[in-house]
């Protein structure tokens, strides 16, 4: 896998397959989430953006797990594919957050009664999400790639580090500004037919992430290696 | 090479960057006269209101001290890759994370230490005084260094970058939150009669944590950033 061309060919293999796979998972989560879930006792239909919600928080911080990984591997062993996928990875990531907030902020409206609260939880999406940014935009401003992807590497690696941090001191901030008046969902024990719904959507989601950077990581690659032999090859055969 | 010429290395640095900055005193100046028109703002800009003015105190003294050391940590790393003495600093046989320690050392001195200097002023202005005062300014103290630290990062990665101005307030001010956080609800709550030892345990872990690692991603971007 360590080399472009080889990582080219066989991802373009893969991708059919996995694009069937996540279609079938979503497919199936959306309609057990939608119509075969009952409906809640508490919230009513309203629970059901839970289905996009969770998954797209759950990978917000995944993503930029895997984007610092990545990023760690390209600086450490130089690897092309590594940095690529470290830097395909942070758009898609940001995308989630972004997903997550404005999933988070319509469900708040109608349980909470306002778009926004400073819950610890909504806070620290927030910075996630200034985080991404952060590193998207020092990718654009440096001019080498090769350079600009070791610059991202090692603020993602600097974001992994803090993200801990800042979220227990959000979380700590909270709790000394505002006393409970959110109602908190106090983790409520998910019924099974509401939860398997919700891991087949988190399964699609995680192989949607995998198919949009596989396939960004594909145009980086071209893009990079545009002077390369394989390049050249690979557009004599169109 | 022993830790004699290692010490050495650490306080010729240190002085050299004195001396510049010393012969260049609008450096340590103009971050202090924006943190102090910052203030003067927010108190125009929310009204003569005291009792507001009082609650809001350590908030907008905190992110007036955040954005004037954002601002000046340009002046770290930038003058010298310019001239290319930051080159030099990179091939010495010292370790690289000393000599930035020491590089971040003078910074801190420079403009650091002068907000938290005038910060008593500035809180007699918002009506901040007694426990609280105190407070914010061991609050600076222990947290300033941090942002010094944790901001010449930021420097490293964007110094080799024509505007890196920009950049750097997005890649550096969501690290600060953590020391915000701490650093004014201490001051709260101090300000309110309470002990405030827990957040100033935290603040002192935090730079306890960004002495010993934040030299390392700095030296790695200042590598980086001159490859």
């Amino acid at each position: 896998m360590g080399s472009p061309p080889h990582f080219y060919r066989f991802t373009g293999k893969i991708l059919p397959w996995l694009s069937l796979l996540c279609a079938l998972l979503i497919a199936t989560g959306l309609w057990g989430g939608l119509v075969e879930a009952p409906a809640d006792y508490q919230q009513g239909d309203s629970f059901r953006i839970i289905y996009v919600h969770v998954p797209s928080a759950w990978m917000s911080l995944f993503v930029y797990v895997v984007m610092a990984v990545c990023g760690a591997i390209g600086l450490i062993w130089h690897m092309k594919n590594a940095e690529v996928i470290a830097i395909s990875s942070a758009p898609i990531g940001a995308s989630f957050t972004f997903l997550a907030l404005v999933t988070g902020s319509l469900w708040g409206k109608p349980m909470w009664g306002s778009w926004w609260v400073w819950d610890a939880r909504l806070t620290s999406e927030l910075i996630l999400l200034f985080l991404y940014l952060g590193v998207i935009g020092l990718y654009a401003a440096i001019e080498d790639k090769r350079t600009a992807s070791r610059a991202v590497a090692i603020l993602a690696l600097v974001g992994l580090v803090n993200i801990p941090i800042i979220h227990y001191s959000v979380e700590w901030w909270n709790t000394l500004h505002q006393g409970p008046t959110v109602t908190k969902f106090d983790k409520p024990s998910i019924h099974v037919s509401m939860l398997i719904p919700l891991l087949l959507m988190a399964g699609g989601f995680k192989l949607f992430y995998l198919i949009s950077v596989l396939i960004r990581a594909r145009g980086e690659l071209i893009e990079r290696e545009s002077n390369s032999n394989w390049v050249s090859e690979l557009l004599e055969k169109r | 090479m022993n830790d004699r010429s290692l010490a050495r290395a650490f306080s010729l640095l240190l002085r050299r960057d004195l001396v510049i900055n010393f012969r260049q005193r609008s450096e340590c100046v103009n971050p202090v006269l924006f943190f102090v028109i910052v203030v003067t703002l927010f108190a125009l800009g929310t009204g003569a209101d005291r009792a507001l003015l009082l609650s809001m105190a350590p908030g907008v003294i905190w992110v007036s001290a955040l954005l004037a050391s954002m601002l000046s940590l340009e002046s770290i790393f930038r003058s010298d890759f310019e001239d290319g003495s930051l080159e030099q600093l990179l091939l010495s046989a010292h370790p690289v994370t000393v000599l930035v320690l020491a590089k971040v050392t003078a910074h801190w001195l420079v403009t650091g230490l002068p907000l938290i200097l005038v910060a008593p002023l500035l809180c007699i202005l918002l009506g901040l005084s007694g426990e609280g005062l105190e407070t914010l300014i061991l609050t600076l103290l222990i947290g300033t260094p941090i942002l010094s630290l944790v901001g010449a990062i930021g420097v490293a990665l964007t110094v080799g970058l024509r505007r890196g101005g920009v950049i750097i307030s997005l890649l550096v001010l969501p690290l600060y939150i953590p020391v915000l956080i701490f650093g004014t609800s201490a001051v709260q709550m101090s300000a309110a009669g309470f002990p405030v030892n827990g957040q100033l345990s935290m603040l002192a872990a935090l730079l306890a944590l960004a002495l010993a690692l934040a030299p390392l991603p700095t030296a790695a971007a200042l590598r980086m950033s001159l490859s």
